[in-house]
């Protein structure tokens, strides 16, 4: 069998074991949910309710008309009690809305379309934008501008990300492998507004169930697998496209560059249920695990749920558990406490023990050229901690800093454990304001 | 208050690879070479491999000491420059010059640099040229492995005497098993395949520059109309091509520029050999090589992802 696969990346440990056979399971739905008016890269959101309103599950409470928006909705109903800012867990602290759920489970009623193939596209781009459906891979990009490409892109290819190739995360080949069905006629919908033939799922193989009964499914509507190599970051866009069609996103440019459109398979789940169910964005699967949690789990929660109750539940060990992560531990975020609400890229809440982080002292580096070896954008990781520590920033940018995807790979691999990634982040920071 | 974790940038995960596991890597490489000098040499080839070492760490104690920096010496960076020093030297070498050799390694290659990972040389062959320059009568007393005096097969190509008649048999075998007069880690280029095929199977090394060097030396001998099996199997090509133009600090990091090394240190040890006055051009070659280093790092950079005309 042909793998698919791109040059560089790396091989982290990849404790998928610890949740891979575990059916999701519904979370208990709480008492009291927080929604952040951020949940998509762009503005912060205007709230359309006040404190004292009573709201229906799935009632829009947060919009904006900037460019690069994305509604939220209650997932739950209940009363409107507070709206004030709270910690968030991307960064920094977010306005947020605060409901006491009442228990009813009253819902706000969207029509469904069971024949989506009879809207226009316009029709089912509203729809996309107006159920608040976002990248879930962790982007959190809009996806009504992503099904949009610029006109004079012509796209022959959607690409489904069904990689999933951070490790411990189980989420999405989870979903492929208990909703199948749904997932795939959500890919037929991306497919429907793209207006495109050609359809190809990629899936590591490290996933075989999941490849199964995608393939068993897929086959059905004409759309093709792509069996790829299990190896990190093998869900990189870039790297994605690279593996599976051979074309290269050029330098600083997006995949419709190159005729291609990615979408995530958790995403192209919400976008069945947007369409067909009539239900926005509210829940979200997401894999908890980790050495630091008793009973790692696969599980079905409401956005707004407050990290520590799922972290309760999964009896979380909080002596041994040295960094809190929502994500994968290659590119997910470092959390400082549990008071932090899951959000539509929340693909995972790790515990993780120092055991398995490794983490050991900063040494000057050998050059030795495993970095160099592991980037899979080809670029000299190791000048980067160098250069960041003499504010160099104009000659990073000759090592090609910005085309950087910011992977880990790199910081991964070194043995000397050079602040690799931190040089990158500051000196993109810095570079970008110069540009300015 | 609640628990707070520690924050900071992903990746959050690490390899287990550390410089410490590393370079014990090396350090198991370098045994079977070790294993076979002691047994064509005698136990004064573990002797002098132990007397190399232990001064390469206690200088290095010394000068971290000095520099008021952290003490690293079981990094194994130490150990390894000790063990090649005594690999590089000849059997007969007094224990004291040993312990200049290996401290001048240690000292003036790499920590007046600013320690592991600021030197620009190799610091074995930098204590190797230093004891030659200075007291050049005692590298090159080799032995035989029976304990007669001898010289190296170089010497009698440099004679221009037919390697053959000198020793009455074949001894192409001789020599890439290690029975043979010269220095006591390089005679047995068996050994050092078996520790270069090591690293490069735990991925330390690129076998590219191990590859270049010797099948260039292996060409250019060729083109000179000489014997290329001497040439690849004598002279310390073979613990030059794994173990020391690979070694990390002091050659390039990307791939082109490893064989662009490579090539340098082919051409420059032919050239010496045919023209120069040393037997020897490994040496001088690599440390030459290394003067440039930096130079074809800048040279070479990865082609990065994307670098593809955009049809605008
Ligand atoms: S330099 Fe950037 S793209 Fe390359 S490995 Fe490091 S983080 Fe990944
Ligand atoms: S992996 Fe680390 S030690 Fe090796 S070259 Fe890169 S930065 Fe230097």
């Amino acid at each position: 069998m042909k793998l698919f696969s791109f040059k560089g990346g790396i091989h982290p440990p990849e404790n998928k074991d610890l949740t891979e056979n575990l059916k999701i399971e519904d979370f208990k739905i709480p008492k009291e949910i927080c929604i952040p008016l951020l949940q998509h890269i762009g503005v912060v959101l205007e709230p359309l309710v006040k404190v004292g309103d009573r709201v229906k599950k799935g009632q829009k409470i947060g919009d904006s008309s900037g460019f690069l928006s994305s509604p939220v909705h209650s997932s739950v109903s209940g009363v409107v009690k507070k709206i004030e800012v709270r910690p968030f867990p991307v960064s920094g602290r977010v306005n947020t809305v605060i409901i006491e759920n009442d228990y009813e489970e009253e819902i706000f009623e969207y029509p469904k379309y069971k024949e989506y193939e009879k809207l226009t596209k316009d029709e089912l781009l509203k729809i996309v934008r107006e159920m608040g459906i976002v990248g879930q891979g962790g982007a959190t990009f809009p996806t009504h501008i992503k099904l949009n490409p610029p006109k004079d892109k012509k796209i022959d290819v959607l690409l489904i990300n069904g990689a999933e190739c951070e490790p411990y995360l189980n989420a999405d080949n989870r979903l492929m492998l208990e909703q199948t069905e749904k997932v795939v006629k959500g890919i037929d919908i991306f497919r429907h507004i793209l207006g495109v033939q050609r359809v190809v799922i990629g899936i590591e193989e490290n996933k075989e169930e999941a490849i199964h009964k995608m393939k068993e499914e897929a086959s059905k509507y004409g759309m093709e697998i792509a069996v790829l190599k299990t190896k990190y970051p093998q869900g990189g866009e870039k790297q994605l496209i690279k593996a599976v069609l051979d074309r290269e996103v050029p330098s600083g440019k997006l995949p419709s560059e190159v005729g291609v459109v990615v979408q995530n398979t958790a995403t192209a789940l919400s976008v069945y249920e947007a369409v067909i169910e009539g239900k926005p964005v509210i829940e979200k699967v997401l894999t908890v695990s980790g050495l630091g949690v008793k009973t790692p789990k696969n599980l079905r929660v409401r956005i707004g749920t407050q990290f520590k109750e799922i972290l309760d539940y999964v009896e979380i060990d909080r002596e041994k558990t040295e960094k809190l992560v929502m994500g994968g531990p290659m590119m997910g975020l470092a959390q400082h406490s549990e008071e932090v609400p899951v959000i539509k890229g929340t693909s995972g809440i790790l515990a993780l023990t120092k055991k398995e982080m490794n983490p050991y002292k900063s040494r000057a580096c050998i050059t030795c050229g495993k970095c160099v070896d592991a980037c899979p954008m080809n670029l000299s990781p190791l000048m980067y901690a160098k250069l960041a520590r003499f504010q160099e920033w104009k000659e990073m940018d000759k090592y090609d800093l910005l085309d950087c995807i910011e992977c880990g790979s790199c910081s991964f691999v070194c043995p000397a454990n050079r602040p690799l990634t931190e040089g990158i982040k500051i000196g993109k920071a810095k570079l970008r304001a110069m540009k300015r | 208050m609640d628990k707070l974790y520690r924050v900071g940038q992903s990746p959050h995960i690490r390899t287990k690879e550390t410089i410490e596991s590393v370079m014990y890597d090396v350090v198991i490489a370098l045994l079977p070479t070790l294993l076979v000098a002691i047994y064509f040499f005698g136990m004064k080839a573990l002797y002098m491999t132990l007397v190399a070492v232990i001064s390469a760490m206690l200088a290095e104690y010394v000068s971290l000491k000095l520099m008021k920096r952290e003490i690293t010496i079981f990094d194994g960076s130490a150990i390894i420059t000790g063990m090649l020093f005594a690999f590089i030297s000849p059997v007969t070498l007094p224990y004291p010059y040993i312990i200049i050799g290996s401290v001048v390694s240690i000292v003036i290659g790499k920590m007046v640099f600013g320690g592991l990972g600021h030197n620009v040389f190799n610091p074995a062959l930098l204590g190797r040229v230093f004891l030659m320059a200075s007291w050049p009568a005692l590298l090159t007393r080799y032995v035989n492995v029976d304990g007669s005096a001898g010289a190296t097969t170089l010497d009698y190509l440099k004679k221009g005497k037919d390697l053959m008649e000198v020793f009455g048999h074949n001894v192409y075998l001789d020599m890439f098993i290690g029975k043979m007069a010269g220095s006591m880690g390089e005679t047995s280029a068996l050994a050092l395949l078996i520790g270069g095929l090591y690293l490069i199977y735990k991925k330390h090394i690129d076998w590219k520059m191990p590859v270049t060097i010797i099948s260039a030396v292996f060409i250019l001998a060729l083109i000179f109309g000489q014997n290329p099996f001497y040439h690849i199997l004598s002279g310390g090509l073979f613990i030059g091509a794994f173990f020391m133009a690979t070694d990390m600090v002091t050659t390039p990091y990307t791939t082109s520029g490893k064989i662009i090394f490579g090539l340098g240190v082919a051409c420059i040890t032919m050239l010496i050999r045919l023209k120069g006055s040393y037997p020897e051009g490994v040496a001088f070659s690599i440390l030459i090589m290394n003067g440039v280093t930096s130079l074809i790092n800048k040279y070479t950079k990865p082609k990065k992802f994307g670098e593809v005309k955009s049809n605008e």
